[in-house]
Parts: C-alpha cells; sequence; structure tokens
C-alpha cells in the first residue's frame, strides 16, 4: 500500500528553556539561535509507522511538507530514514497560514500525487500544539480520520488502529483510504543510516508551488486563514514556592506532612 | 443570524460525562456575557435523562440526538450530527471539550462547518467591545500562550481542555427547551468498524480521579522505585501514582499514568512530583492542582517557578519519612 506521511519542521522542542523566544508582535514562535529545527517529534513517529507498514507490505512511502525552503532539511532526514520521495510545498503565499489554509494546500497535493491507501500524520506539532490539520485533510478529501494511535497495521486493505482512550485503548478498523494520527506510544523513530543519508542526499525534493498545485489564492495562506492570533506572550509565574527546612530528607520530609497538616491538605 | 452559545455536552452511559459539566460552566458564563442562550447538544443512545441534566446545569435550550446508531462514538456519525445540530441552531459560539471523543471531534467538526476552531484552550472570554470570543491557549507545550479570535466564520469554536474550567452546579428547577433532532446516519454507511474496547488495567483510584497523586520522573532511573517508593506512600494518602512523560517514554511505567499535555490532566488537592523538572510538557497536565509540591535534589530546576512548596532533598528519603510522619498524624 502506497502511504503519505505528512511533514511539519518545528523548532527543537528539546532545545534549553533559556532559548526559548518568540515574536509577540509578529505572533511566531522563533526558532532558537544556533539550534537546527527538526522534524515534529510525533511526525517522526507517523514516518516510523509507515516505514514499519512498507517492511511488512511493500508500497512506497512519500512525505509532503508545507514550509520555507528549509524544511528540505526535514524532508532530507525523512528520506534518510527511508522514505521513497518528498515533496516540499512552497510559495510566497503560503505564508501565515493557519489549521484551514495549510490543511487546504496538503488537502491539494495529496490529491495530486493521487496513489495512497493511507495518510499518516503526527497527532499534534510541537510548536503550535494544534492537532487540527490531519483530521482537516480528510474532511477535505471525504476519507475518514481516526486520531491519536499507538497502533496501527494493514490486513488487505483495512487499516487496523488501536485509538488511545483515557483508560485503555479502541480497536477500530478503517476500510478504505483514511488518515490516521499516531502519538509518541506507537514506536521509537529509528535514526537515519550512513547510507540512508547517503541515498537521500542524492535524490531530488520537487517543489510545489501555487501555479503547480492549482490553488484558490483566497484559500491560502493568510488569504485562507480562519483564525488570528491577536495576542502571543510568556506566561509568568509567581515562583512564590515556600521550601520546606530541615537538616536531613528524612526532616524535610516529616516537616512536608506536618506542614500540609497544617494547611489542613492531608 | 448566529446566536447563543453551544456546547457539545457529551454523555457518559445516559448521564451528563463529568467534562459537559465544565462545558455548562463556562459556556453558561459566556452566554450570559453575551445575554444570549445557552445550547447543548446531548448526543447518544437512551440519553433522555442527560438532556434535562443539561437543562439543570444551565441550558436554555437542548437539542437531543437519540439513536441506536449512537451507541458508540464514531467521528462520522457524531461529526454528521453535530454538524447539523450547529447548522439548525446557529450558535455564535461552539464549544466541544477535551475528552478522548471531543479531542478527536471538534477539528473535523470545524472543517466540515468551514469555520475557525482554537485548540485546547484553558481560559475563555468575551471582549466586551468586539463581543468576540478571546480563546486562549498553550502552545510550544506551554512555554508561550496565545490568544486567538476567529472574525470571518461562526460559529466560533473552541475546544477546552479538561479540569480547567469550574463544573456548573445543578439546579433542578431550572427550565428549558428540549428539542429531538433526526438522525439520518446509517451504521452500514460508517467507514469504521469498532472492534474491541480494551480497558487497561489498573486497581484504585483512577488518576483523573484522585485526590493526591505522587509522580515521578526521569530523575527515578527505573520503574523500581515507582512502586517501592511513591506507590506505597500514595495509597497510604488515599491517592495513586503518576508519572512524567519522559518515564512513561522509558517504558518504566504504563502509558496511562502519564500527566501532561498528552496524557492525563489531572488538577488534585495535592500533587507531589518527585525528581521531575517540570517542564511545560508536564506541567500542561498538572499545573491545574490544588497544592503542588515540588521534590527534586537540583534547587535550579524549573518546578520550583510553578510548586507552591518545595523541598530539595533526595525524593528517597523524604517520601519514607514523609509517609511516617502522616501515618503518624493520621493515625
Amino acid at each position: 500500500m502506497d502511504i503519505i506521511v505528512t511533514l511539519k519542521q518545528v523548532p527543537d522542542p528539546e532545545a534549553p528553556k533559556e532559548t526559548f523566544r518568540i515574536d509577540e508582535s509578529g505572533m511566531k514562535i522563533l526558532n532558537p539561535p544556533n539550534i537546527d529545527p527538526v522534524i515534529n517529534g510525533y511526525d517522526e513517529n507517523a514516518i516510523e509507522a509507515a516505514l514499519q507498514l512498507k517492511e511488512a507490505a511493500g508500497g512506497k512511502v512519500v512525505a509532503v511538507s508545507m514550509g520555507e525552503t528549509g524544511a528540505t532539511r526535514a524532508l532530507k532526514q525523512a528520506m534518510a530514514m527511508g522514505v521513497d520521495e518528498g515533496i516540499l510545498l512552497q510559495d510566497e503565499s503560503f505564508a501565515d497560514a493557519d489549521a484551514a489554509s495549510t490543511a487546504y494546500v496538503l488537502a491539494r497535493a495529496i490529491e495530486k500525487i493521487g496513489s495512497y491507501g493511507l495518510i499518516l500524520c503526527g497527532r499534534q506539532a510541537s510548536d503550535w500544539d494544534q492537532s487540527q490539520v490531519p483530521s482537516g485533510i480528510a474532511e477535505l478529501l471525504g476519507l475518514p480520520s481516526v486520531t491519536a494511535v499507538q497502533k496501527v497495521a494493514l490486513q488487505g486493505d483495512t487499516v487496523r488502529v488501536e485509538r488511545i482512550l483515557e483508560d485503555g485503548y479502541e480497536v477500530l478498523d478503517i476500510h478504505g483510504p483514511c488518515v490516521v494520527t499516531v502519538s509518541n506510544e506507537a514506536n521509537k523513530p529509528r535514526y537515519p543510516t550512513l547510507k540512508g543519508i547517503m541515498t537521500a542526499g542524492k535524490k531530488q525534493i520537487p517543489v510545489w508551488d501555487a501555479a503547480e498545485l492549482g490553488v484558490d489564492a483566497a484559500q491560502v495562506g493568510s488569504a485562507g486563514a480562519l483564525t488570528r492570533v491577536s495576542k502571543l506572550y510568556v506566561p509568568s509565574f509567581d515562583g512564590d514556592c515556600e521550601f520546606i527546612a530541615g537538616e536531613t530528607p528524612e526532616e524535610m520530609g516529616a516537616n512536608l506532612a506536618l506542614r500540609l497538616r497544617e494547611l489542613k491538605i492531608i | 443570524m448566529t446566536q447563543g452559545v453551544m456546547i457539545f455536552a457529551e454523555t457518559s452511559g445516559a448521564a451528563l460525562a463529568p467534562i459537559a459539566k465544565e462545558m455548562c460552566g463556562v459556556g453558561r458564563r459566556l452566554a450570559d456575557a453575551l445575554g444570549e442562550p445557552l445550547i447543548a447538544a446531548v448526543v447518544g443512545c437512551g440519553v433522555g435523562d442527560a438532556a434535562q441534566e443539561a437543562i439543570a446545569h444551565g441550558a436554555d435550550r437542548v437539542y437531543v440526538a437519540d439513536a441506536d446508531v449512537l451507541q458508540t462514538y464514531q467521528t462520522a456519525s457524531y461529526c454528521t450530527v453535530l454538524g447539523q445540530i450547529a447548522e439548525q441552531a446557529e450558535p455564535e459560539v461552539l464549544l466541544v471539550g477535551m475528552s478522548d471523543n471531543g479531542r478527536d471531534l471538534g477539528p473535523r467538526l470545524a472543517f466540515r462547518l468551514r469555520t475557525g476552531l482554537a485548540s485546547d484552550c484553558v481560559d475563555l472570554t468575551i471582549d466586551a467591545g468586539t463581543r468576540l470570543l478571546e480563546a486562549t491557549r498553550p502552545v510550544s507545550g506551554g512555554n508561550a500562550m496565545a490568544t486567538v479570535v476567529i472574525e470571518k466564520t461562526r460559529p466560533q469554536m473552541a475546544t477546552v481542555r479538561a479540569k480547567t474550567m469550574p463544573a456548573a452546579e445543578p439546579d433542578t428547577g431550572r427550565q428549558g427547551e428540549i428539542i429531538a433532532v433526526d438522525v439520518s446516519v446509517d451504521a452500514a454507511s460508517l467507514p469504521v468498524t469498532v472492534v474491541e474496547r480494551v480497558k487497561a488495567e489498573s486497581e484504585g483510584v483512577r488518576l483523573e480521579d484522585a485526590d493526591i497523586v505522587i509522580s515521578g520522573g526521569r530523575g527515578l532511573k527505573g520503574p523500581d522505585d515507582f512502586y517501592a517508593i511513591l506507590e506505597p506512600c500514595a495509597k497510604s494518602l488515599g491517592g495513586t501514582i503518576g508519572a512524567s512523560r519522559a518515564a512513561v517514554d522509558e517504558g518504566w511505567v504504563p502509558t496511562q499514568l502519564q500527566v501532561g499535555l498528552t496524557g492525563k490532566i489531572v488538577s488534585p488537592k495535592l500533587y507531589v512530583a518527585c525528581a521531575i523538572s517540570g517542564a511545560a510538557q508536564h506541567m500542561a497536565g498538572c499545573g491545574y492542582s490544588k497544592t503542588i509540591v515540588a521534590v527534586n535534589r537540583d534547587p535550579d530546576a524549573p518546578i520550583y517557578q510553578r510548586a507552591n512548596i518545595g523541598i530539595v532533598g533526595d525524593y528517597k528519603k523524604v517520601i519514607p519519612a514523609f509517609q511516617a510522619k502522616c501515618a503518624e498524624l493520621l493515625g
């Protein structure tokens, strides 16, 4: 089965907290200086799931990403992991997209790719944490969607998934092409091999722009956005933490019990 | 002409789910700010009592879609029915609580209605001047907050993080209107089959219901101390244990114990975080606890910025001593 994986390149969430920066007037989350952006972690889980399905059942895995030129980096990395092809969706008019206009461009690209039995996405992106785009792609393409799964397997044309629930999971069979979002519980993404990096290095990444995709200009980028960020800020916490004293950790533990009793918390 | 605030009043069995009461609470507040009605959508099978319950919890008008095909949540069926109700009710604002199902439903419903959605909101207000919904949500795992407005389309949609809004208190004397909805979903046409539901093995108090939670993080360095140190202490106080995502990703404890952005949202009376640095991702799940106690050997751990009470010390020594003293105090 041919599988399409959607990717987003994001600022490295493992970067030290003190490097986190935003542009409060431009309403943007900035990449920390000198730290390379990475593939969104949940998208790596989606890539890994796609590669495992390919290894078990054959087919081709194509990764598609909407982003600036730098996003070829994420696509190259996906190809180094084993993804067969990468496609970059890039146009000046795609800038400042929200979930609605991003899903629209990705859906048009997926239509253009044409051949797929399954679209895998990360459950959310670690920069804006919206988890909207995959469901949007599914709705725009008229496909079933299942979100936040911990397992995905193929049984012929049926996709069997385990959707995570608060108190367990449910096993669902999805009949026909569909969109599935993968959670971090699903797998541990592989590292690219040296051979993979060499192979990926030689491959070209086609760039599809607005004209190539034949998109409606009113539905892309900021023009097609249905939401607007009116304020972006870093929250401040008062930090008036009361420290429990004691000569030894044992004494502090006992003093904690006394203090919580005094506050009527226990 | 759009009017009113609509909520997805999710059910659990025949009754309103806890998250639905939270949506009634915030929905009522926003409806009052607009001076408009609160509309609830109750969807399921055998859920007539939940409609009355929604009225008691503040709804003025309740749309009820009651059919066999709606017995189990499915994205396709619920999205179709809620889309139909929203088109009939024409609300200004539409809120969906972030339960397992609401989390899945919200985005799909927004695209069905071709409207904007603010995901995972923790604060919702109506701007007195513009009368627009101002939806505030953590981004980048909670490192920053964004306020989102939806200006071009209606309804203005938001999904709402569990346990961030006070639940409405019932008043059985309240009156409201109940409207039955025709359900035209055909079970045979649904693209997904539910094969089975598997409950995770759990004993004792559920993490999300516990009054006292003692959590461990990467600093526990393995599964042993969760069960040898944290759990006996938690159990002795009638509570349970939790974990950071790092501990779950390492495979030390089952995923159901994960507290955080993509795990459980908890708001116990007492949350004790042992050897947890306090990443925004984790604090997203426990930041609404009444009292947060941090136990860490690193005096500079970010968690002390969020904790009410701190101990700089080794949890291996602190927790057993704490447990012993509690036993003595509580007899």
